[in-house]
């Protein structure tokens, strides 16, 4: 398996991902506030990854910027510079992967929704799958694959949409230690260039995957930390500089947690 | 051990009926035994099966036709909800009417022949497919949905490619039991007004005091809509692959 950016995605040019800009955003589920004014602004490009206790609100504002019309919010969200509004791909904790698929149809399941399937869509999947490590697979139904496999299915489906902005929902949380860390490389270096923001309650994930981490806690959730690690994803997990802050984090974490 | 099954289940089932003839001693032209059933069905196996083929084909006619009219109307459902307002009422209203009760009106309009009995069977089995379909439909995973919707789908791709096959293990169970009910359709009709069938020949034989042969024709029946269900089961599990398969 590849772990570093040698992908030759056709996509991947030097045009970098646009910025999302959050400008005073308030929304409430029920009589509890979510955000009262929170204004962000995600660098176009880069990796942010979105760190809170659950229940704080960040999956709810992944799917915001998803542009999903069902959530009464105020205030304003764009992109920089402006972009057609649906030029996100979307990767959740759940694979999403159909069981009546192979793994090959799945990766291309945005080209078949759309009608766009073709033979160099079909070429570029193949290679994708060849770059994960799944080149034996294509054939194969979801059903017989693992866990870790699955998910990397549902990253090439993800990547293979070709959009600048990646969002991410706990990507790899249902997976165990040792895959999770895997699936971290291969990531880093199928999504660099993309603004990509990343949710998770794993603060050892961000500090490898994240160009930024902004850590939300309170209600109405607010920005109680924001830290741009050094050096370039994926980071070794092993470093003292990555494991005092990765103290911090947890300790940050926990305060916010706390009634 | 798995194919032994059937066998065994149905040499209990005769030891069963036979000890029953013994024990209670009743008189062959209420119970006959086994034996004489047999011998009954053997001696006149090519007047049966004449008649098994009419019966045989309408319940396959009536499944046909009944799974492609409830999958029809479980899809316009599902394509239109104003249409569904409409149509969701009538469907049950057309469950609240006792089928059997409809047979002689059925029998007076389509007459005498296959076309009474087919309508029949189509009445009673497209209300399951119809509903464990278009319920089946109802349920997809939200959350493929929104993944479709960020993916920019049309919405006929979405129907193709992730509502219907979602749906397809539910359609499976309604299509079950539609083919274990068919044959009750087939034989009503046949019972209102017929020239030909199984139904036919029992009420023939009974009112000939031929219970031998009535039973025979019973037994033959039975084992006909057992096979098809078997078949249809069988080749469900392996269209729908996916299906979730528990013990």
């Amino acid at each position: 398996m590849k772990t570093a950016a040698d992908f030759d995605l056709p996509w991947q040019t030097a045009a970098s991902g646009p910025a999302v800009i959050l400008h005073r955003i308030s929304l409430s589920i029920g009589a509890r506030p979510l955000f009262a004014d929170l204004s962000l602004r995600l660098e176009g490009g880069r990796t942010t990854c979105l760190l809170g206790p659950s229940g704080c609100g960040k999956s709810t504002l992944l799917k915001l910027i998803a542009g999903s019309g069902r959530l009464p919010f105020t205030g304003s969200l764009r992109f920089e510079p402006r972009q057609a509004s649906n030029e996100v791909a979307w990767m959740g904790q759940n694979d999403l992967l159909l069981p009546w698929l192979s793994l090959l149809d799945n990766v291309l399941l945005g080209a078949r929704l759309r009608h766009e399937l073709s033979e160099d869509r079909r070429q570029l999947a193949r290679r994708l799958l060849l770059a994960a490590g799944l080149g034996d697979d294509e054939q194969v139904l979801p059903g017989a694959l693992s866990g870790g496999m699955r998910q990397r299915g549902a990253l090439l489906r993800t990547l293979m949409e070709g959009r600048r902005i990646v969002l991410m929902d706990e990507p790899f949380s249902a997976l165990d230690a040792l895959t999770r860390m895997r699936l971290q490389d291969l990531a880093a270096g199928m999504i660099r260039g993309r603004t990509v923001v990343l949710v998770t309650h794993d603060p050892l994930e961000a500090l490898r995957l994240a160009d930024r981490i902004v850590v939300l806690a309170g209600s109405p959730a607010g920005v109680a930390a924001d830290l741009q690690p050094a050096g370039r994803p994926p980071r070794d997990p092993g470093t003292p500089e990555i494991a005092r802050q990765y103290a911090r984090l947890l300790a940050l974490l926990m305060n916010g947690d706390a009634p | 051990m798995k194919i032994g099954r059937p066998f065994l289940l149905a040499a209990g089932i005769l030891a069963v009926w036979q000890l029953l003839v013994l024990l209670t001693g009743v008189p062959a032209y209420i119970l006959p035994g086994p034996w004489p059933v047999a011998s009954a069905l053997i001696s006149h196996l090519p007047t049966l099966a004449g008649h098994l083929a009419t019966t045989a084909m309408e319940i396959l006619l009536g499944l046909l036709l009944g799974t492609l009219l409830g999958s029809s109307c479980a899809l316009t459902m599902i394509a239109s909800p104003l249409l569904k307002r409409w149509m969701l009422p009538l469907l049950v209203i057309s469950q609240a009417l006792p089928v059997f009760a409809l047979a002689p009106v059925l029998v007076l309009w389509f007459g005498y022949g296959m076309a009474s009995k087919i309508a029949m069977a189509v009445l009673i089995i497209f209300f399951p497919v119809t509903t464990s379909f278009y319920y089946g439909m109802q349920r997809t995973e939200p959350e493929l949905l929104e993944l479709a919707s960020i993916m920019g789908a049309r919405p006929l791709a979405v129907l193709r490619s992730i509502i219907i096959p979602s749906a397809l293990p539910a359609f499976a169970a309604g299509v079950r039991m539609a083919a274990a009910v068919a044959p009750i359709g087939a034989v009503v009709g046949e019972w209102v007004g017929s020239s030909s069938g199984l139904g036919f020949y029992m009420l023939h034989a009974n009112a000939r005091m031929q219970i031998d042969l009535m039973f025979a024709a019973l037994v033959l029946l039975a084992v006909f809509s057992l096979s098809l269900y078997a078949v249809v089961d069988r080749l469900l599990a392996k269209l729908i692959f996916w299906e979730p398969r528990k013990g």
